[in-house]
């Protein structure tokens, strides 16, 4: 039989049962469309997550201590006095792959200006912060190497901490404020960077020179980490390297002591980052995959119902010049026809439920065009795999017991 | 002399039961040539459904030769008996095998659609003219639960027709229908018979079979009486004798 009379068939047969045609595609279009939304959701927030890193200034290189121990007892690495200005001096000096260094420095507090208060964290750094971090300032400036030698009470503050001590739509700079009793003149509002990956308001902060953290507000001489910014993003790795090896000099560690400092780059917080959002995808792609494979069964199901309905009109074919193949690629085609159409339906409703999520719950999705090729190759490959049984039992009917089928 | 359309020779089909051998046919010869009208006749077991299909193409004899119109049956493969029973062969019958749902026109349509040189067009002429030659070109768009069953049976005559076979092999198909009807239909058969067409039916009815122009009967496998009929009865005569049946509307 030729092709076009074969699918002209198949649609008859599919629209003689219209209901019943509908619900067994109801499975693929379930499964397909799960597929596709959960990929979709899946791929959005590993994008999102990403972007966020990024924004943090892809050569962004960490340094923390390590948590030291002291008579056997392991100490949080957030008291330890490590660090040192002069690593910061050594990093920039020795290191060739390092484009700039600021030392940082992190404490809490409560702002007081006039009746408004408001608590925030306090960041201490020198002039390369912003550029290390990707901090861009929206008005105003940054400090002067001047100000950091001085140890001036100049400070930058983050969008929530403005909206939240002048209002919405205040222009701050040149007021005072006080953190721990100490007046700051504003001299920059940062830009808004909006919620971090982690959840936490990148917003709410308060930058300040470092020497004025270290000599007015916790008098320690150390430094709680040092940002650097590598020169490019495949220079990182090497950059790594380099700051192991200048503070490992620095803090005289030979041969087997552990490094008392601990290094992170960007790149490792985004693999790791995306790798999680990645077997989140891939588990519930999974789960949706299950669907399909149930929705599969459901036509596996009602073709093989189907195949034992119609026995007589098997046999009558056959008796009329019908051959297996013709048999076998009528039922087929039918089976990989409701799976496709059933493919095709729950592709659009899976992009529907995408951007309905997306609208509705402002989560971030991204619908890639491998997630709709790879739901509707496997609509249709389900389609053969499972329309191939019962199909192959119509074609291998004996025409004789058909014809004579109660 | 007319050519031969059925040619057997030494017909045997066996069936294994388990481990009995039931010996449906036993050295059958028979030959039936172009134009004939010939009823197959014997009780249920004689081996008349076996022996028709061997005839159609649909179970191949254990040993024998069979020749469809000069092709050697019995040495062709699954999809050449296909090819035949398709060119060769028009089916009819007792419970009409209309597919449901569909209308008369399509039913008829149906065994061109296995016919890859037959386009669309041809289709529908050769399906329109099927129709017309059993007078139902008023229902070809009805459905078969809207037709009577003398209407389902001509529905069926008008299939069996359309690929032109040259043997219309029709199986009880007067089983499922009243008197009148059935006269009606074996009417029909006769006047195909009389525009050459060659027919063979299987019947257990007598009264049916007198309407045929060559007896065989059947019994155990074997071929117990093969009789010509000078002078078969005429079927519409009989009809018109038929008494006309009081309060009742007549079929079609």
């Amino acid at each position: 039989m030729k092709i076009i009379n074969l699918i002209k068939l198949a649609i008859q047969s599919i629209l003689r049962n219209k209901f019943r045609s509908l619900l067994t595609m109801l499975g693929i279009i379930i499964g397909v469309a799960s597929v596709i939304a959960m990929l979709a959701i899946g791929e959005g927030s590993k994008i999102s997550i990403e972007e966020n890193i990024s924004s943090m200034g892809s050569n962004l290189i960490m340094v923390f201590p390590s948590g030291e121990r002291r008579g056997g007892v392991s100490l949080g690495s957030s008291d330890s006095k490590k660090l040192t200005i002069s690593d910061c001096e050594k990093i920039i000096s020795q290191c060739p792959s390092i484009k700039s260094v600021t030392p940082l420095l992190q404490t809490n507090g409560q702002i007081i200006s006039g009746s408004s208060n408001w608590p925030t964290s306090l960041r201490g750094a020198n002039e390369y912060y912003f550029e290390i971090t990707n901090q861009g300032i929206a008005k105003g400036r940054s400090f002067t190497s001047e100000e950091i030698r001085r140890s001036s009470k100049v400070c930058l503050i983050g969008e929530t901490v403005k909206e939240n001590i002048f209002g919405e739509n205040s222009d701050p700079i040149g007021e005072k404020i006080r953190f721990n009793k100490i007046p700051f003149e504003i001299i920059g509002i940062l830009e808004s960077k909006g919620q971090s990956t982690f959840g936490s308001d990148q917003d709410d902060i308060l930058i300040v020179p470092y020497t004025t953290v270290q000599k007015r507000i916790l008098a320690i001489t150390s430094i709680h980490q040092i940002f650097t910014s590598a020169i490019s993003e495949t220079a990182s790795e090497q950059a790594v390297k380099e700051i192991e090896e200048t503070l490992r000099k620095a803090h005289k560690l030979t041969g087997s002591e552990e490094n008392d400092f601990s290094i992170r780059t960007q790149e490792e917080i985004m693999s790791m980052l995306s790798s999680t959002s990645q077997v989140m995808t891939t588990l519930l792609a999974a789960i949706a995959s299950i669907s399909l494979l149930v929705g599969g069964i459901g036509i596996m199901n009602i073709m093989y119902v189907s195949v034992t309905e119609r026995t007589r009109e098997i046999g009558l074919r056959s008796a009329v010049g019908g051959r297996e193949q013709d048999i076998m690629w009528q039922f087929l085609i039918e089976s990989i026809f409701m799976s496709v159409t059933g493919g095709i339906i729950g592709i659009i409703l899976g992009i529907s439920i995408a951007f309905s999520v997306s609208h509705f719950m402002n989560w971030p999705i991204n619908i890639t065009v491998d997630s709709i090729f790879l739901a509707f190759f496997f609509a249709s490959i389900i389609g053969v795999f499972f329309g191939w049984y019962p199909a192959r039992k119509a074609a291998k009917l004996d025409p004789i017991n058909a014809l004579r089928h109660e | 002399m007319n050519k031969s359309i059925i040619s057997l020779q030494s017909i045997d089909k066996d069936y294994y039961v388990g481990d009995i051998t039931v010996r449906a046919l036993r050295a059958i010869d028979m030959e039936i040539l172009e134009g004939e009208f010939a009823a197959i006749m014997g009780a249920s077991g004689s081996g008349k459904s076996t022996l028709l299909n061997i005839l159609g193409c649909l179970d191949k004899p254990t040993n024998g030769k069979y020749k469809l119109d000069n092709e050697p049956i019995n040495e062709l493969n699954k999809n050449q008996l296909a090819h035949i029973r398709n060119q060769k062969i028009g089916f009819i019958f007792q419970s009409y095998n209309l597919l449901s749902k569909t209308s008369a026109l399509k039913n008829v349509e149906l065994p061109l659609l296995y016919n890859n040189t037959v386009n669309s067009k041809e289709r529908r002429e050769r399906a329109l003219k099927a129709l017309e030659s059993v007078n139902l070109l008023d229902r070809m768009f009805h459905m078969p639960n809207q037709l009577s069953g003398g209407q389902q049976q001509r529905v069926a005559i008008a299939r069996s027709l359309v690929n032109n076979p040259v043997l219309i092999l029709a199986d009880e198909p007067t089983g499922n229908l009243d008197t009148r009807t059935s006269y009606e239909i074996m009417s029909l058969f006769q006047e195909l018979n009389k525009q050459g067409k060659t027919i063979v039916l299987v019947t257990h009815e007598t009264d049916i079979a007198q309407f045929t122009k060559r007896n065989i009967i059947y019994r155990d496998g074997r071929i117990l009486k093969d009789q010509k009929i000078g002078n078969p009865k005429n079927a519409k005569v009989a009809l018109e004798n038929l008494p006309a049946e009081e309060g009742f509307e007549e079929r079609n």
